[in-house]
């Protein structure tokens, strides 16, 4: 288990992390998910020992190693930029590990031979042991720095925004593939990304950032479904927020009355309400229901995209099949009805 | 009709026959024909004449110390230079770009007002002399005074041929070696330095020709006691001096036979690594 206690870390003025606590249990493939400045690497970097935080603890496996040096840690570290050894073969930059140890840490040749080539074939890239780094691909690399950092057999795996300088294609596979490996090598591992569908889509937990602080913990399914924070529901995926009047457990939305979730606003006065735009339900109009008019209309392969118009000039944009469109018969001016699925309100804010 | 004749590759500066012979020229006139007229004159000896010459105690004593203390030069160049280049590279510290600056110095400076300084210096009543003079170390007069300005004349070269290498090499790098398990130590000798080799060479090589070729501030300090600190270069000024012209070019030409033949060797060396480095890159 690797955790980390309180971690506070400035770069001059500037607060990288704000008293940031998270625990990453074994085995699990986690996420700092975040805009860029949120402190999502600095946390990696202090996790390695390549940063040392101002305040605060790093525990792994039970035993404190805010001190450490980052040779000593045993964590493997991928780079944006894979930072392989351009003057080496792929073969030795994946020895480098086994390599430097001392007396009889070193494993003998036949045997760094053998885990080198085990880890070619892992990693896809068996023919591939005598280039040099400067006749790979981009994917090609980035796959040598993974076989590089798990060379070392490392209690933890740490990458840094790994798919950010490939085209969208491979980083699609490259993606999938450290999914399914991490599946079968069962490895703990923390990757930074400020892709919100990488990070959904690749890790057990999401851990979402913002101005050095940790925003919401979760299953990629929680943190998408109950956003904890109005960023958090800004960041993942589109979002309609609507300013609103909060009054006796109600949210008005220009002429849209819908009853608050319970617990979290509690609030009196102006509010926020968030509401995804498949969760806008597009009827035809009629009497009971809330009214609005097409003002946009989108197509985007299997999905319709439509900004409404609410009375009082408030845009919503919704999304919904082909087929209702059809069902609607929609069109750029048609009146409709409409009704949230599911929404949720913020006070204050 | 296309204008341009298709099995031809389109270059940006067209002319390659115009260019080529222009280069050639331009070399002939300021390079291969002096040279060459070196060789004439030097082929008027007889085959006696030349061993007499390569026999010459005094000739083989020059030439050891041209180029043997030209090879210590930039051996001490190559390490010297690689640490100024790090040290401005790597660290920030008040007067930074002004030691950068001065680095260059020896390329402007007059050499024979560095022979003159150094001498001054190291001289028994100099400052650095009078310290060093009772530890039984003697510089001025003495082959290691020729040393000492041969190294002064090449640092610049290992400097700004490392520096900018030195600059392009990403942390990153040493941090993955770092995170790899890899003390500092060997993060320098396995990662940094096998990368900066290229120019470290570059450097070195080029740091020996200047020593090779370096005549003002030697002469200066190094005494240029026949046989013992008598440099090549002004032994072939010795020759001319008593009109024994032939004499000067035969040594003149040996010379620059052993120095071709050695940038040579160096530059061979240089492909070697670079090929090594990028084989087959595209």
């Amino acid at each position: 288990m690797i955790e980390v206690q309180n971690i506070t870390k400035h770069f001059g003025a500037f607060r990288a992390l704000d008293d940031v606590s998270l625990v990453v249990p074994k085995g699990k493939l986690v996420a700092l998910l975040g805009p860029s400045g949120s402190g999502k690497t600095t946390l990696l970097r202090i996790l390695a020992g390549l940063e040392a935080p101002d305040h605060g603890r790093v525990i792994l496996d039970g035993i404190e190693a805010t001190e450490q040096k980052a040779r000593d840690r045993g964590i493997g570290f991928v780079f944006q930029h894979y930072a392989l050894f351009r003057h080496m073969s792929v073969a030795d930059n994946i020895a480098f590990g086994l390599t430097v140890r001392k007396g009889k840490d070193r494993p003998p040749r036949a045997e760094i031979d053998r885990r080198v080539g085990a880890l070619l074939d892992l990693v896809q890239l068996s023919g591939l042991a005598g280039r040099y780094p400067t006749q790979l691909s981009g994917g090609q690399r980035q796959r040598v720095a993974l076989a590089r950092a798990l060379a070392v057999e490392p209690r933890l795996l740490l990458l840094d925004e790994p798919f950010g300088a490939l085209d969208a294609q491979v980083r699609k596979e490259l993606r999938r593939w450290l999914r399914r490996l991490h599946d079968e090598l069962g490895l703990t591992g923390v990757f930074v990304t400020h892709d919100q569908e990488e990070a959904l889509e690749v890790a057990d937990e999401v851990v979402v950032m913002n101005k050095g602080r940790i925003e919401q913990v979760g299953s990629p399914a929680a943190i998408y479904d109950q956003p904890a924070t109005p960023f958090v529901y800004r960041f993942l995926g589109n979002v309609n927020s609507l300013p609103c009047a909060i009054h006796d457990g109600r949210a008005e939305i220009a002429g849209l009355s819908l009853a608050i979730e319970a617990p979290n606003s509690g609030g009196e006065g102006d509010g926020i309400a968030f509401v995804r735009p498949h969760d806008v339900e597009v009827r035809p109009p009629s009497d009971g229901l809330p009214r609005a008019v097409v003002e946009q209309l989108a197509i985007l392969g299997p999905v319709v995209r439509a900004d409404l118009l609410l009375p009082g000039n408030i845009s919503i944009e919704v999304e919904l099949t082909r087929e209702q469109q059809n069902h609607l018969s929609l069109a750029k001016g048609s009146p409709v009805g409409l009704s949230l699925r599911r929404a949720r309100v913020f006070a204050g804010a | 009709m296309p204008k341009n004749n298709p099995a031809k590759p389109w270059r940006v500066i067209p002319g390659f026959g115009l260019t080529l012979g222009l280069t050639l020229g331009w070399l002939s006139v300021l390079v291969l024909i002096p040279l060459t007229s070196l060789f004439v004159m030097a082929s008027g000896l007889s085959l006696d004449q030349w061993l007499a010459i390569l026999a010459d105690t005094r000739v083989q004593a020059a030439f050891r110390l041209s180029f043997g203390g030209a090879l210590v030069a930039a051996l001490i160049n190559a390490a010297a230079g690689l640490l100024v280049a790090w040290v401005l590279v790597r660290y920030d510290f008040p007067g930074r770009r002004l030691i950068d600056a001065m680095v260059d110095l020896p390329f402007a400076l007059p050499t024979a007002v560095a022979g003159i300084a150094l001498a001054a210096l190291y001289a028994p009543q100099g400052w650095i002399g009078q310290l060093i003079e009772p530890l039984g170390i003697k510089v001025a007069f003495t082959p290691l005074g020729a040393i000492v300005a041969m190294v002064f004349v090449g640092l610049p070269f290992v400097v700004r041929t490392v520096q900018p290498v030195l600059e392009d090499i990403d942390s990153e790098v040493e941090e993955a070696a770092a995170s790899l398990g890899a003390g500092r130590w060997q993060t320098f000798t396995r990662v940094i330095l096998p990368t900066l080799a290229p120019a470290l060479l570059t450097g070195f090589a080029l740091a020996f020709a200047r020593a090779v070729g370096e005549y003002g501030s030697v002469i200066f300090i190094a005494g240029n006691f026949p046989g013992l600190s008598e440099i090549v270069p002004l032994l072939i000024v010795v020759r001319l001096e008593q009109y024994d012209y032939v004499g000067a070019t035969a040594i003149a030409a040996i010379m620059l036979v052993a120095s071709f033949v050695l940038l040579l060797a160096i530059n061979g060396l240089q492909r070697w690594n670079r090929d090594r480095l990028s084989r087959g890159a595209a």
